[in-house]
C-alpha cells in the first residue's frame, strides 16, 4: 500500500477530499517580504498555558531576574509543557490576564519586564546529533517546551515518541487559510533548519516515508524545500492542489495517502504522524542549539496596516506592539476588529493586550471594505433556504444543515448521531451559505455544551459512585456498631456466666449461705436432740477463756456439721469422734509436759490440718470465719507488751491446741473441752489477759455479726453454736475484709508463733 | 398467488387504510411525534391486526356461522381484539418496558382502532377466505405502519424546522397528513382488485 | 333456545380467552421495572434529597411508580423536560415547595465553600454531605473538594456558625460556552 502511494505520488497524483472552498487569495499581502526582526517589546506577557493540557508549576516568583530561554514553569505530567522567558529581563507581576482564547478570559500570566539586554541563559550546543540517545532528544523537544504550532497545540513529545509503527510521515505545509503566510516565509527562509528537524523526527519515528504537503500556491518555498531535500529518497516534496482546508490533518492525509481517517479515530491509529512545519523548525533549534521555544513567526496582515509582513515575534508579545510596528490605520479607532487566527477559523481578541502564544500564526486586521461583517455587531442571518451548498463543501461529508436544526433545538443526541465531533470548525459551510448563517458558531456552541453535558454527566456518575459508597460505608458501620453492642452484651452474660474469680467468690458465698443455712438446720436438729444439754452447760460455764475457747469450737463444731449434713451423719461423726478421743487424751498431756506436749500439738495440728483442708473443699466460707478466730487470738498477741506477749504466745500454742482439739470435737464432745480449758484456765494471768482480750474481740466480732439479722441474733441467743456462723454468713463482705486481713495476719503470725515456740522453749 | 401479492399491494398503497379509507387516524396523529415510538406501536399494530383478522375469521366461519349467530359478530370481534390487545398490551410491557411507557394510553387505545374492527368487518364484508383475511389484516397494518413511521420522520423534522408561528405544532402535522393523503392518491390505479 | 345459545357462545368465548389472558399475565409478568435505571441515569446525582426522597435513585423509584415528575430542583427545566419524555407526561414546571436552597436562577453551578477563619470543626457538615466532598476532623478546620461538590446544599443548613456558603464557579477556558454574539460572522467577497 504505501509502495503504492510512493508510486502514485512520484507521479504525481494526489487523492482528493469530499467538499473544500477556495475562498479568494490573500497571501499577496505579505508573501513577498521577509520575516522582520522585530525590536524588543517593554512587557512580555507570557501565559502558563499555551497548549492542550496543563499548566505546569511555576518556577519563578516577582522579582526574579530570569535570562533569555529560562524554564518558567516545570513539567511535572507528559501533558504538561514548560514556558520559557523569551528573553532577559525581571518579573514583574503573575497575574490573570486576558490570553488568547475566544471567550477572552483571564488565565494566569506571568509578565515579564524586559531590561534589553537580551542575555542568554548558558547554551549547550549540540553539533553531533550520533551522540544522543532517542530518548535524549525526546526529552530535550519536552524541557524546549514545543508543542504543535499548527493551531491545536498538541505537545510536541508525545506525537515523536508514539512507539506505533509508522509508515506515513506527513509535514504539513500546505497552510491553507487565505492570508497566512508564515509557514510559507518560514520553508523560504529556513528550509534546512526545517530538514534538519524531520530529520530528527524521521530519527524518533522511522516512518517509511516522509511526505511534505505544501499548496501550490507556494512555489518558491516548494523550491526551497526540494532544493534542501534532494539529496534526500525518503522525504518526497508533494504539491498538492490549492483548496480550503487542505491543511486540516485528516483532509491532507486523505490527500496524500487516499485514507480516510475514520470518525473516532486518529491518523496514528493508520500509522500516520503528521508535524507542522514550524514545529519541525522549533524541534531543530531544540535539539541542536538548545533554544526552546521562545519565539514564532506571525504573520501581521489586514488591509487596515500600511506595512502588513511575517514578524519573529517573542511569546507573550502582545498584539498592540505587533501592530505598532506594522503601522495599524486607524488604532484609534475603537471598532477596529482583531482577528487571531486565519479569517476562516480565527477569533477576535477582546483585548489589544492579548499575548502571542505558541499557536498564534497570524493576527489580521482587516478593512471595512475587506471583512464587512467584522464590522457588524448584529448577524444578517436569515432563513435557511435548503439550497444544501453547505453540505456540498463540509470537507467532513456532514450535513450541515441538519446539523444546524437540531444545534438550534438543542437535540444534543440527534447531534451526535449526525457526528458532530468529526466537524473541524473549518467554516467552509458558513463561508458558502447563501442565508449568512454562521453554522459554525452553532456547532461550537452545541459542541462546548455537549462537552459540558459530558462533564456533568461523568460528575453526576462521580457523585453516584461516591454517594453510594458512602451508604454502604454508613451501612456498614451500622452493621458494625450493633456488632459490636451485640458483643458487649454477649460479654457480660458471659461475664456473669464464666468463673471469674469474683463470680466465684459470689457463687461460693452464696455456696456459703445455703451451706449454713443447711448446717443451721442440722445444728438445730441436733440441739433439739442431743446437744440442749451440753450447749447449755457450755453457756452457763460462761467463762472468759471457755467463751474463746467455744467459740472456736463452735466454728469447727459448725465446720464438722456441715460435713455431717452433706455427708452420711454417723461414720463421719464417728471416726471424727475416735480421732478427737486420741486428741483429746494428747491435749491432756500437753498441759504438764511442755515437750510432750509440743509433740501432741504438732501431730495435733497436723491432723487438724488435714481435717481443716477438707472441711476447706466443702466450704472456703468457714475456713475463713476460722482464721478470723485465729486473728483474734493473734490480735491479742499483737497488742501485748512483751511478757504478755510470750504468755499471748503461750496462750496462742494452747488456744491453737484447743483449737485443734476443739475442731475435731463434736458438739457431744464439749463437755471434754472443759478440761482443756481448765488446763487453760490454770495459765498465768497474763495469759488471762489476752485471752481476755481475745475473747472481747471475739465478743465485738460476734456482736456485729449479730446485728446484721435480728432474727439470726435470736436464733443466735439460743444456740450458741450457731451464733457466730450466722451473723457471719449475712455480713460476708465484712468477713471477707476480716479474712483478708486474717490472712495476712495468720501468715505474720506464723512467723511469730515459731519465734515464740523457740522463746517458749528458751522460757522452758 | 398472483392475487395475494395484489392484494397485499393493494392494500398497503391503494386503499391505505389511513390516507385513504381514513381509518386509525387516532394513534397516527397520536404517536408519530417520535420515530421511536412510531416504530414500535406499528410492531404492535401489526401483531394485533393480523392475529384479529385470523382470529375474527375463525371466529365467523366455525362458530357464528354454523350456529347462526352472525348477529353477534360486532360483540365477538370487540371481544377478540380486546384480547388480543391485552395479551400484545403484556408482551410489549414484558420486552420493551420503554417503549411500554411511550406508547402509553395508545397501546390499550389499539383496542378502539377503528382500524383494527374496520379489518375484521372488512374482511367479513369482502367475503375473504382464511388467507385472503389474513392477507388483508396483515397489508392493512403495514399500510398503517408505512404511513406512520414516515409521518413521524417528517414531524422530527418538523419539530426542528422554522415553521410559520400559526402553523406551528399539530396544524402544520395535519397539514403534512393531508399532503400524504394527497401524494398516497397517486397509487389509485396501481391494483385493480 | 336462541338466547340461550348466544349467551353459551359468547360465555365460552370469553372464558376461552380469560383463560389465555389469565396465562399470559402468568407467562409474561414484568418483575423488574428497567425504567427505574433509565430515570436515575436523567438525574443529576446530586442526592440533595430536595425532592423529599432520600436520594436520586429512591426518587426514581418513586417517579416510576407515580410520583410527581417535577421534584428535582437541581436537575431545573432540563431534567423535568427529559423525565417527561421517558414517562410520555407533560412537562410540568419546577414544583421547588420542596427545595430547601435557592434553586438556581442562571445555570451556572454552585459548590460549598468553607469559610476557614469562621470553621469550628463541629464535623456537622462533613456528616451531611451525601457524597464525602469534606474533608477534616473534629476541632480541625474542614474544607471542601470542589470537583467533588454536587452543589446540593445540605451541608449550609447544618453548619452551626454559618460558615459555608455557595459559591458559583469562576468561568475558566475549560467550562466556558461560546457566546454566539461575540464572535462577527466574516464573509469574504
Amino acid at each position: 500500500m504505501v509502495e503504492s502511494v510512493i508510486e502514485r505520488i512520484t507521479r504525481g497524483r494526489f487523492w482528493d477530499f469530499h467538499g473544500g472552498i477556495h475562498p479568494p487569495e490573500q497571501k499577496f499581502l505579505t508573501k513577498n517580504k521577509p520575516i522582520k526582526q522585530l525590536a524588543l517589546p517593554k512587557q512580555l506577557i507570557i501565559p502558563l498555558q499555551q497548549h492542550i493540557g496543563r499548566e505546569g508549576d511555576l518556577l519563578v516568583s516577582i522579582g526574579d531576574h530570569v535570562l533569555k530561554g529560562q524554564a518558567l514553569t516545570l513539567s511535572t505530567n507528559p501533558m504538561v509543557v514548560p514556558i520559557h522567558a523569551p528573553t532577559s529581563g525581571v518579573i514583574s507581576a503573575i497575574k490573570m490576564s486576558v490570553i488568547a482564547h475566544p471567550s477572552g478570559l483571564s488565565q494566569l500570566c506571568v509578565f515579564l519586564d524586559v531590561d534589553g539586554e537580551d542575555t542568554w541563559r548558558k547554551r549547550e550546543v549540540c553539533p553531533d546529533l550520533a551522540q544522543l540517545s532517542n530518548h535524549e532528544i525526546i526529552e530535550k523537544i519536552a524541557d524546549a517546551g514545543i508543542a504543535g504550532m499548527g493551531g491545536a497545540g498538541f505537545p510536541t513529545h508525545i506525537k515523536a515518541n508514539s512507539k506505533a509503527d509508522i509508515k506515513f510521515l506527513i509535514i504539513n505545509g500546505a497552510e491553507c487559510e487565505p492570508y497566512i503566510t508564515s509557514d510559507d516565509l518560514l520553508m523560504m527562509e529556513q528550509s534546512n533548519a526545517i530538514v534538519d528537524g524531520i530529520k530528527i523526527l524521521d530519527r524518533l519515528l522511522t516512518p517509511t516515508v516522509i511526505l511534505i504537503g505544501i499548496e501550490d500556491n507556494k512555489p518558491k518555498a516548494i523550491q526551497a524545500l526540494q532544493q534542501a531535500t534532494k539529496t534526500i529518497d525518503k522525504i518526497k516534496v508533494c504539491v498538492v492542489p490549492t483548496k480550503y482546508p487542505t491543511g486540516g490533518e485528516k483532509q491532507l492525509v486523505q490527500i496524500l495517502t487516499g485514507q480516510e481517517v475514520k470518525s473516532g479515530r486518529l491518523p496514528i491509529h493508520d500509522g500516520i504522524v503528521m508535524q507542522n512545519i514550524a514545529t519541525c523548525f522549533a524541534i531543530n533549534e531544540a535539539v541542536r542549539h538548545d533554544t526552546p521555544l521562545i519565539r514564532r513567526v506571525v504573520t501581521v496582515t489586514g488591509q487596515a496596516l500600511k506595512k502588513p509582513q511575517n514578524v519573529w515575534a517573542l511569546l507573550g508579545t502582545p498584539v498592540n506592539f505587533l501592530l505598532e510596528q506594522c503601522d495599524v490605520e486607524n488604532i484609534n479607532n475603537e471598532k477596529q476588529p482583531v482577528i487571531m487566527g486565519g479569517p476562516m477559523m480565527g477569533f477576535s481578541v477582546s483585548s489589544e493586550l492579548v499575548p502571542i502564544v505558541k499557536t498564534s500564526n497570524c493576527i489580521l486586521v482587516p478593512s471595512k471594505t475587506e471583512m464587512p461583517s467584522a464590522f457588524e455587531k448584529e448577524s444578517k442571518e436569515v432563513e435557511c433556504i435548503r439550497c444544501g451548498q453547505c453540505s456540498d463543501v463540509c470537507p467532513s461529508q456532514l450535513l450541515p444543515q441538519e446539523l444546524q436544526w437540531s444545534a438550534k433545538a438543542k437535540d444534543y443526541s440527534q447531534l451526535e448521531k449526525l457526528n458532530l465531533r468529526d466537524c473541524i470548525d473549518c467554516g467552509a459551510c458558513a463561508y458558502v451559505c447563501p442565508s449568512q448563517i454562521p453554522l459554525v458558531h452553532y456547532y461550537r456552541i452545541a459542541k462546548a455544551e455537549i462537552r459540558q453535558q459530558q462533564q456533568l454527566d461523568l460528575k453526576a456518575e462521580k457523585a453516584k459512585i461516591r454517594f453510594e459508597a458512602r451508604k454502604l460505608r454508613l451501612e456498614k458501620e451500622k452493621i458494625a456498631r450493633q456488632e459490636k453492642h451485640k458483643k458487649a452484651a454477649a460479654a457480660r452474660k458471659a461475664a456473669m456466666n464464666k468463673a471469674t474469680p469474683e463470680a466465684e467468690g459470689a457463687k461460693s458465698a452464696v455456696a456459703a449461705a445455703l451451706a449454713r443455712v443447711k448446717a443451721k438446720k442440722a445444728s438445730k436438729e441436733q440441739t433439739s436432740t442431743a446437744d440442749s444439754p451440753s450447749n447449755s452447760s457450755a453457756d452457763n460455764v460462761d467463762d472468759q477463756k471457755s467463751q474463746v475457747a467455744a467459740a472456736i469450737a463452735r466454728a469447727k463444731a459448725k465446720k464438722k456439721l456441715k460435713e455431717v449434713s452433706s455427708d452420711k451423719p454417723i461414720t463421719n461423726s464417728e471416726t471424727v469422734n475416735s480421732v478427737a478421743e486420741v486428741e483429746a487424751t494428747s491435749t491432756q498431756q500437753t498441759s504438764p509436759e511442755d515437750k510432750k506436749a509440743k509433740i501432741a500439738a504438732a501431730v495435733a495440728r497436723a491432723k487438724a490440718k488435714k481435717l481443716s483442708k477438707s472441711t476447706e473443699t466443702t466450704d472456703k466460707a468457714s475456713a475463713n470465719e476460722e482464721i478470723t478466730e485465729e486473728i483474734s487470738v493473734q490480735k491479742t498477741v499483737n497488742s501485748d507488751d512483751k511478757k504478755a506477749k510470750i504468755a499471748a504466745a503461750i496462750a496462742k500454742a494452747k488456744a491453737k491446741k484447743l483449737k485443734n482439739t476443739a475442731s475435731i470435737s463434736d458438739g457431744e464432745k464439749q463437755s471434754d473441752d472443759a478440761p482443756i480449758q481448765n488446763t487453760v484456765n490454770a495459765d498465768d494471768k497474763k495469759a488471762k489477759v489476752a485471752a481476755a482480750i481475745a475473747k472481747a474481740k471475739s465478743k465485738a466480732l460476734s456482736k456485729a455479726n449479730a446485728k446484721t439479722a435480728a432474727e439470726e441474733k435470736v436464733e443466735a441467743s439460743e444456740n450458741d453454736n450457731n451464733g457466730d456462723v450466722l451473723p457471719d454468713g449475712a455480713t460476708d463482705k465484712k468477713a471477707k475484709i476480716a479474712a483478708a486481713i486474717a490472712k495476712a495476719k495468720a501468715k505474720k503470725k506464723l512467723k511469730e508463733t515459731n519465734a515464740v515456740e523457740e522463746n517458749n522453749q528458751d522460757g522452758v | 398467488m398472483t392475487d395475494y401479492l395484489l392484494l397485499l399491494v393493494g392494500t398497503v398503497l391503494v386503499n391505505n387504510f389511513v390516507l385513504v379509507q381514513f381509518l386509525g387516524l387516532c394513534p397516527f396523529m397520536g404517536v408519530s411525534s417520535r420515530t421511536e415510538t412510531a416504530i414500535g406501536m406499528s410492531f404492535a399494530t401489526v401483531f394485533v391486526m393480523t392475529l384479529a383478522s385470523l382470529l375474527s375469521y375463525l371466529v365467523t366461519t366455525y362458530l357464528l356461522v354454523p350456529l347462526n349467530l352472525e348477529y353477534l359478530t360486532t360483540m365477538s370481534f370487540i371481544l377478540v381484539i380486546a384480547v388480543v390487545v391485552q395479551f400484545t398490551e403484556m408482551v410489549v410491557h414484558k420486552t420493551s418496558a420503554s417503549l411500554y411507557r411511550l406508547l402509553g394510553i395508545f397501546l390499550p387505545l389499539i383496542t378502539t382502532n377503528c382500524a383494527v374492527l374496520g379489518v375484521a368487518l372488512l374482511n367479513l364484508r369482502l367475503q375473504h377466505g382464511f388467507f385472503e383475511s389474513i392477507i388483508y389484516g396483515f397489508g392493512a397494518a403495514l399500510g398503517f405502519s408505512l404511513v406512520l413511521i414516515m409521518f413521524s420522520a417528517m414531524r422530527e423534522k418538523l419539530a426542528n424546522a422554522d415553521v410559520p408561528g400559526p402553523f406551528k405544532g399539530t396544524a402544520i402535522a395535519m397539514i403534512t397528513a393531508g399532503l400524504m393523503s394527497l401524494a398516497f392518491l397517486g397509487f389509485t390505479g396501481l391494483v385493480k382488485i | 333456545m336462541n338466547i340461550l345459545l348466544a349467551i353459551l357462545v359468547l360465555g365460552s368465548i370469553a372464558a376461552i380467552f380469560g383463560a389465555l389472558l389469565g396465562f399470559a399475565s402468568v407467562r409474561f409478568k414484568v418483575d423488574a421495572d428497567p425504567i427505574v435505571d433509565q430515570l436515575d441515569a436523567l438525574l443529576p446525582q446530586t442526592q440533595c434529597g430536595q425532592c423529599g426522597y432520600p436520594g436520586c435513585k429512591p426518587y426514581a423509584q418513586a417517579v416510576s411508580e407515580g410520583e410527581a415528575i417535577n421534584k428535582c430542583a437541581p436537575g431545573g427545566e432540563d431534567t423535568i423536560k427529559k423525565i417527561a419524555d421517558l414517562m410520555g407526561v407533560e412537562v410540568q414546571p419546577l414544583d421547588d415547595s420542596h427545595a430547601t436552597g435557592d434553586t438556581p436562577k442562571s445555570n451556572r453551578p454552585k459548590v460549598a465553600f468553607v469559610i476557614e477563619e469562621d470553621c469550628i470543626g463541629c464535623t456537622k457538615c462533613i456528616q451531611a454531605c451525601p457524597v464525602d466532598a469534606i474533608i477534616g476532623a473534629a476541632k480541625q478546620m474542614h474544607t471542601i473538594i470542589i470537583d467533588e461538590c454536587t452543589g446540593c446544599d445540605l451541608c449550609v443548613a447544618p453548619c452551626p456558625v454559618d460558615c459555608i456558603e455557595m459559591r458559583e464557579l469562576p468561568d475558566t477556558i475549560h467550562n466556558w460556552q461560546w457566546d454566539l454574539t461575540s464572535i462577527p460572522v466574516k464573509q469574504l467577497d
